[in-house]
């Protein structure tokens, strides 16, 4: 027997459940009193420097339906290219912007909201920009482990087609699937769980 | 603040990518027996991504979002100072990443049913009546070695449209923000004991039956409060790092 590495093993995930508007969004559910606000509600103040911009959406099941009971996050650089982060080494982030929203999506219909600004350009591994883009890790019940996308920008044709993590997707026609649409002054990017227009998923 | 705190540790923070996640550990997103994850799994290959920096940082909270009651859940929602119906008890426990270390600031969120089985929710149609004193919803920080506690009630088992009669066993839901955003996870905390695990659609998701048994509590009658309340403590084990001493990395990133 060689020596044992000890190292220990992730917790296991479990689905998010029906209720986890509860304990993520506790005012949106009708728990009030208990938090001020709901967290990663805003991510922006009146001096936060960048673009203004709304990405509105939909997380739809394989039979065409928009889930009601979804939890999605995004995690995205400030207007700089730089994390709201400790782990952030190469400078300091707009400290008017958090980099981090949380929505509940709208109770009748599902749909995501989030008021943001449009990232920077961050660095890919070796060096090399990465196109600007948002990170989304999506739960709900029926999910037994949270989803992690990205959203990359329509008008950015050149940085797409230069991005090194675009680059990767072997079916180029999977790749629409990680551009949002132009919607009058507002982003629109579905999330396919399933189907021809599944979005593509990461294992990171 | 962040460097000046880890120097005077003596102990340098790291920040590469994290360990790669171990899915035979972890559900599978199509679950036939769960029913709900036949139509939300996705069911092409996820495209594989060593961590860029996108994946490395992520939201870290302050002790300061906190409120005093934020971890009582007997206190964040009573109504004239009367306390929810239920079994009082402490869960506790350390935040670990993969090889063994503390995390800390670690934002934890979570939320049950009341002791009758009961969630507060408008679409939770449930013959268990509300607890007008019990929310159900609680949040704390990890401390610089990782310990976190709460004080609830045990929340009850409850019927759930799946199979004809399938209960859900008495869990606790925790959703937990590492450091960076790959380690994002939520999962559910299970008590010992309860002869509904074994039988449990949701926990039979988790194929590995050490990896079922790393989500069951045990009871902690060294930290239980006598003649006040049984605890359980409950580890989570987040992601590590990967140490990065030989890998090749371009200078400002």
């Amino acid at each position: 027997m060689p020596q044992s590495l000890n190292y220990l093993k992730e917790t296991p995930s479990q689905t998010a459940g029906p209720y986890v508007h509860i304990g993520c969004t506790p005012n949106f559910a009708g728990i009030k009193g208990v938090y001020e606000q709901d967290l990663g509600a805003s991510m922006v103040n009146d001096k936060t420097k960048g673009e203004r911009i709304t990405i509105r959406g939909s997380v739809i099941d394989g039979n065409g339906m928009a889930l009601k009971d979804a939890l999605v996050e995004i995690w995205q650089a400030d207007s700089d290219g730089l994390y709201n982060s400790p782990f952030e080494t190469r400078g300091t982030a707009d400290p008017n912007f958090s980099g981090w929203g949380r929505s509940a999506g709208e109770m009748d219909t599902g749909e995501f909201c989030f008021h943001t600004i449009k990232p920077g350009v961050v660095p890919f591994t070796d060096g090399r920009p990465m196109a600007p883009h948002i990170t989304f890790w999506i739960v709900a019940r029926g999910i037994n482990l949270g989803l992690h996308t990205r959203m990359y920008f329509p008008e950015e044709n050149t940085a797409n087609q230069a991005d090194p993590v675009l680059g990767r997707v072997e079916h180029k026609s999977r790749v629409p699937t990680l551009i949002a649409q132009k919607d009058g002054n507002d982003y629109r990017f579905d999330i396919h769980l399933q189907g021809e227009l599944e979005t593509v998923f990461f294992d990171i | 603040m962040q460097k000046a705190e880890t120097a005077m540790k003596n102990e340098k923070q790291q920040s590469g990518p994290f360990i790669q996640r171990d899915r035979n550990w972890h559900p599978p997103a199509y679950t036939p027996t769960y029913k709900t994850s036949i139509l939300r799994s996705p069911q092409k290959a996820l495209l594989s991504l060593d961590n860029t920096l996108s994946e490395m940082t992520g939201p870290v909270f302050g002790h300061s979002l906190i409120g005093e009651l934020d971890n009582d859940l007997l206190q964040n929602f009573s109504q004239n100072g009367d306390l929810p119906i239920g079994e009082r008890i402490v869960v506790h426990g350390r935040v670990l990443d993969e090889k063994g270390h503390p995390v800390p600031n670690v934002l934890l969120e979570l939320w049950q049913a009341n002791a009758g089985g009961r969630y507060r929710h408008q679409k939770e149609s449930y013959i268990a009546p509300l607890d007008p004193n019990f929310g159900g919803c609680g949040r704390t920080i990890t401390d610089d070695d990782g310990n976190y506690t709460f004080r609830t009630i045990r929340p009850g088992p409850y019927p759930w449209p799946n199979g004809v009669n399938d209960w859900r066993p008495a869990h606790i839901h925790f959703s937990v923000f590492g450091q960076g955003f790959a380690q994002r996870l939520i999962t559910q905390m299970y008590f010992e004991g309860d002869p509904l695990i074994a039988r449990c659609p949701i926990l039979n998701t988790i194929p590995d039956q050490a990896a079922i048994e790393q989500l069951v509590a045990p009871l902690d009658m060294a930290n239980s409060l006598p003649m006040d309340s049984l605890a359980y403590k409950f580890d989570i084990v987040l992601r590590g790092r990967r140490s990065t001493y030989f890998e090749n990395r371009r200078e400002g990133n």
